[in-house]
């Protein structure tokens, strides 16, 4: 069954292997047939939908007032001032308890992703590019701890750190966040394809120090993949939910992810033994607005980036 | 210090590196293998004393284990995470690599463009923030599908949250929040199939189905493997959303839902860690078996 919808020969915006001069060749080289198949397209729309009606309705929601919201139209905008109120309730929830979350999650995510950085882009230079005892034992267990979902820890590292009576220090969770082997994983990828050799022996023969070599020469060159696992790392960090739901017992250490549950407990409709702080749908809506913008923000620059580090595996060789 | 003299026939990336000086080398992974000890063999250890050790730290062989699996709560949990799991996996490799195909053909890569961000922005709200948006979808009283709902003859909150739709209910949020990124992904992959193979395949009368069937899909096995894999993964650890669910309907559902629940109840409802460990290490053991198993035999990490 032939479609009619042709593919664009070069529709590589996303950065991998653009093909130039084919097009014309393939547009040309067919007949234009007569009537598309529509299907395609309805499918496309239909996830479109699917993927963006439940955003289009959140950014709504925080316009509304708790009647708006079961009584309006899902789709139409509140108002300024229900939004304005609804800022205002929020906010006063256990004194900016949404502002203290919002900056512990900025701090955690910030300090992990330092140290991250700080650690992860020698260790991937080094197993790229030098030859040590154990190198290739330290590669495979950082693939595969790689590939293990980060929560298959959470109740192990809960043990480890409570043995050392750590419970409730922001180190209990920013020192396993700043532990991340993909970042590893990427930067030994980049190194090994993007920096030639040659260019690290040239530096050595001028005689410059092992440490002189990745400090002047494979540094200055790692500008993309620093930016590469800071993404992933932010990203990854600032939505994690159970690591710190675990390790911080106290509502002013929470991250803004636990925190959403905190205020989740207070609504209502959804908990109905919920007693003297209410909070109203609306605000929960707004709170997870604000939980997002970050990430949100950060993928807005960043496309490229998710497809960069995603295909990493396949760009060897 | 002297380079090493590139070796005739060697990959190039592999003939770049010095064999001497080592020293240099632990300097620069010191940190790191700290961390991963720290962070990733200690906690491992320690899961594996405590699920065979008793409360007073003598061994105990497989009891902890034993009390896990005879746990009224074990088998549903394992139950729910292996449906969960089915409808999870089916659903990303049909509709990831159906979408990707079908953007990939679209002829307006503006548009083709367009729908790939629009697809992959729900990836920003992973974690908590998914599910509380989907917690308003899935409430009929102000859901802004909830037509769709009452169609399906749901008209409360509870009556759509019912046990036995959780597996779909999970699924479509970590759908919603996980495909788009996969989408991109497999565009991409689709981007790197060479034109010439697709040409051919045309001048052989291949239709749309038959390039797609027999030759893109085949390409891009590499790709599902991967995303399947680490989908399964990420799936037996379920945590977050049946645990809010759970919060949001007082213990109606997602109580106790999954494994990862259960190992959190153990240790700090029943204050058991024992027990806790028992099922944490059984979940490390899935991970590391299924990440093991990818790093060896796909081919995909071919560390040297």
């Amino acid at each position: 069954m032939p479609t009619d919808i042709r593919r664009p020969a070069v529709a590589t915006p996303s950065g991998s292997g653009p093909l130039p001069g084919r097009t014309d060749r393939l547009r040309s080289g067919r007949p234009v047939r007569g009537r598309r198949n529509p299907l395609p397209a309805l499918v496309l729309l239909l996830f479109a939908v699917f993927f963006v009606l439940p955003v289009l309705w959140l950014l709504l929601a925080a316009t509304k007032t708790d009647d708006q919201l079961v009584h309006d139209n899902p789709l139409s905008f509140g108002s300024l001032h229900a939004l304005h109120a609804n800022w205002t309730a929020l906010t006063g929830y256990q004194d900016d308890a949404i502002f203290m979350w919002l900056r512990n999650s900025a701090v955690y995510s910030f300090l992990a992703l330092v140290i991250t950085l700080c650690v992860a882009v020698p260790a991937g230079y080094a197993l790229a590019m030098t030859e040590f005892r154990g190198r290739r034992t330290l590669l495979v267990a950082t693939l595969v701890v790689m590939l293990m979902p980060n929560a298959t820890l959470v109740v192990p590292l809960f043990l480890e750190v409570n043995a050392v009576h750590l419970i409730g220090s922001m180190w209990s969770i920013v020192l396993p966040y700043a532990f991340y082997p993909f970042g590893v994983y990427l930067t030994y990828i980049y190194f090994s394809t993007a920096l030639p050799g040659e260019l690290l022996d040239a530096a050595r023969l001028d005689g410059c120090s092992e440490f002189g070599v990745f400090r002047r020469v494979a540094l200055p060159l790692a500008a993309p993949v620093v930016a590469l696992v800071g993404f992933f790392s932010f990203v990854a960090n600032w939505t994690n939910y159970y690591l710190p739901y675990v390790m911080l017992p106290q509502s002013d250490q929470f991250p803004v992810q636990v925190g959403l549950g905190t205020l989740l407990d207070s609504v209502p409709q959804f908990n109905p033994t919920a007693s003297t702080l209410q909070v109203e749908r609306p605000e929960l809506a707004l709170a997870t607005l604000l939980a997002i913008v970050p990430v949100l923000v950060v993928f807005l620059f960043s496309q490229r980036f998710l497809v960069a580090g995603m295909l990493a595996g396949a760009t060897k060789n | 210090m002297t380079a090493q003299p590139t070796e005739a026939g060697r990959a190039p990336v592999r003939s770049s590196r010095t064999l001497w000086p080592g020293r240099a080398g632990h300097g620069f992974v010191a940190a790191y293998t700290v961390l991963l000890i720290a962070f990733g063999v200690i906690p491992t250890g320690y899961a594996v004393y405590f699920a065979f050790t008793d409360g007073g730290g003598t061994f105990s062989g497989l009891s902890n284990f034993s009390t896990a699996v005879d746990d009224f709560r074990f088998t549903p949990a394992i139950e729910h995470v292996a449906l969960y799991l089915l409808w999870w996996l089916v659903s990303l490799v049909v509709f990831v690599v159906g979408l990707a195909l079908l953007l990939h053909r679209l002829a307006l890569s503006g548009v083709s463009r367009a729908l790939r961000f629009l697809y992959y922005v729900p990836g920003a709200l992973a974690g908590a923030a998914s599910v509380m948006v989907w917690l308003f979808v899935l409430d009929p009283s102000v859901s802004p599908v909830a037509f769709l709902l009452r169609a399906f003859g749901y008209h409360t909150f509870g009556e759509v949250i019912a046990p036995g739709h959780l597996p779909i209910l999970f699924t479509l949020i970590a759908f919603w929040t996980g495909a788009g990124g996969w989408i991109v992904v497999m565009y991409g992959a689709l981007n790197n199939i060479s034109q010439d193979v697709l040409e051919a395949a045309r001048i052989d009368g291949a239709g749309a189905w038959q390039t797609a069937w027999r030759i893109q899909i085949p390409l891009l096995r590499k790709w599902i493997v991967y995303m399947v894999i680490l989908a399964f993964a990420g799936g037996t650890q379920l945590f977050v959303e049946p645990q809010l669910l759970s919060q949001a309907s007082v213990g109606v559902a997602g109580r106790d839902y999954s494994l990862n629940q259960l190992a959190y109840d153990f240790a700090f409802q029943n204050n058991d860690v024992n027990t806790a460990a028992a099922v944490s290490v059984e979940l490390l053991v899935v991970g590391l078996v299924v990440a093991g198993v990818f790093v060896a035999r796909s081919g995909f990490f071919d560390a040297d």
